[in-house]
């Protein structure tokens, strides 16, 4: 029963996420990709008279689908079988991040900062609704994601996408140590 | 009903995300900290995996469970890429979340993750409200 609860190491859930690739597209020519369903429910629900916005969504509600599965895959491996000790990061991590208030806990989340009580706060705004933002802004303008360029277009060896991952990766590093620390120290 | 595989593949992609922890915030600070081998662990067998099946899938002419071809998956170039994935990677070390962990964060119990994907949301309509005047 234990073993339901516990963690994947990263050679279980590494290969699991590649097969996802060829699965897609063996059941429905479907190529991975979950920053298209932002746009999906930006053209189903607000498309105003934005070109990018106007097109038959309803086209692509199969990839609605699947971002419900994802929904369902994050209740059933991180609500119903929980793992119940903290995340086993590394201890240099721990260390850092507590210099900021953020102790490690049970759940995927810090909930220090992920927290409606602290949605309106600077720190909490930033983070969750400035990050949001930058997300859903950055994966359109880039026209795919870490699954949609990271993991699709990688294995099928494009090279735009190696560039966009080079850039997710640049882009996150140099944020998370020069820009982070103050946004967490507020 | 046809789509319920892909929400069967989807429940599966989002286990595999949530059990390996990708969807940690946690895990993702760790990541660009250079702190633990653990995601790039993944990235470096996911890859090579889907790589090696789409390389068996054309070797062997699978056909799709319809009877079609398997269009082969292109990515095009433009400066956008570049610009945007920078972008997206300033609020990936923020959230420490891509936009398909958003969806796994809210189902594994952290509710005002919805108010992320919202602003995701805000941010893919804004995108297209302003792509006219942006370069790429």
């Amino acid at each position: 029963m234990d073993l339901l609860y516990r963690p994947w190491p990263w050679f279980v859930a590494g290969p699991i996420i590649g097969l996802t690739v060829p699965l897609l597209l063996w059941i429905g020519n479907k190529r991975l990709g979950i920053s298209s369903t932002l746009r999906h429910i930006c053209a189903a629900c607000l498309p105003a008279n934005v070109p990018l916005f106007n097109y038959d969504w309803k086209k692509e509600i199969w990839s609605l689908f699947f971002a419900g599965g994802l929904f369902i895959g994050g209740w059933i491996g991180g609500w119903i079988f929980a793992n119940p000790n903290p995340v086993a990061i590394s201890p240099s991590t721990v260390e850092y991040f507590s210099g900021f208030g953020i102790t490690r806990q049970t759940g995927l989340m810090p909930s220090s900062i992920f927290d409606w009580d602290l949605l309106l706060s600077l720190k909490g705004f930033l983070v969750m609704v400035g990050g949001g933002f930058l997300v859903g802004f950055g994966t359109r303008y880039a026209q795919g994601c870490t699954s949609g360029h990271g993991i699709l277009g990688l294995s099928a060896l494009q090279w735009p996408s190696l560039v966009a991952t080079a850039s997710f990766f640049l882009g996150g590093i140099s944020f998370a140590h020069l820009v982070l620390p103050y946004i967490l120290g507020l | 009903m046809k789509n319920m595989r892909y929400l069967f593949v989807g429940i599966v992609f989002g286990l595999a995300l949530t059990k390996g922890e990708a969807v940690s915030w946690y895990r993702i600070q760790e990541m660009f900290r250079f702190e633990s081998f653990h995601m790039f662990g993944i990235f470096m067998t996911a890859v090579p995996v889907g790589a090696l099946s789409l390389f068996l899938l054309r070797k062997f002419e699978v056909k799709t469970l319809d009877g079609k071809d398997i269009e082969k998956p292109k990515k095009h170039f433009h400066p956008g890429i570049i610009i945007g994935s920078l972008i997206f990677g300033f609020g990936w070390a923020l959230t420490g979340a891509c936009p398909g962990p958003l969806y796994a964060q809210i189902g594994s119990g952290s509710t005002v993750t919805v108010v992320t994907l919202i602003a995701a949301l805000a941010g893919t309509w804004t995108f297209g409200k302003v792509q006219h005047v942006l370069p790429g």
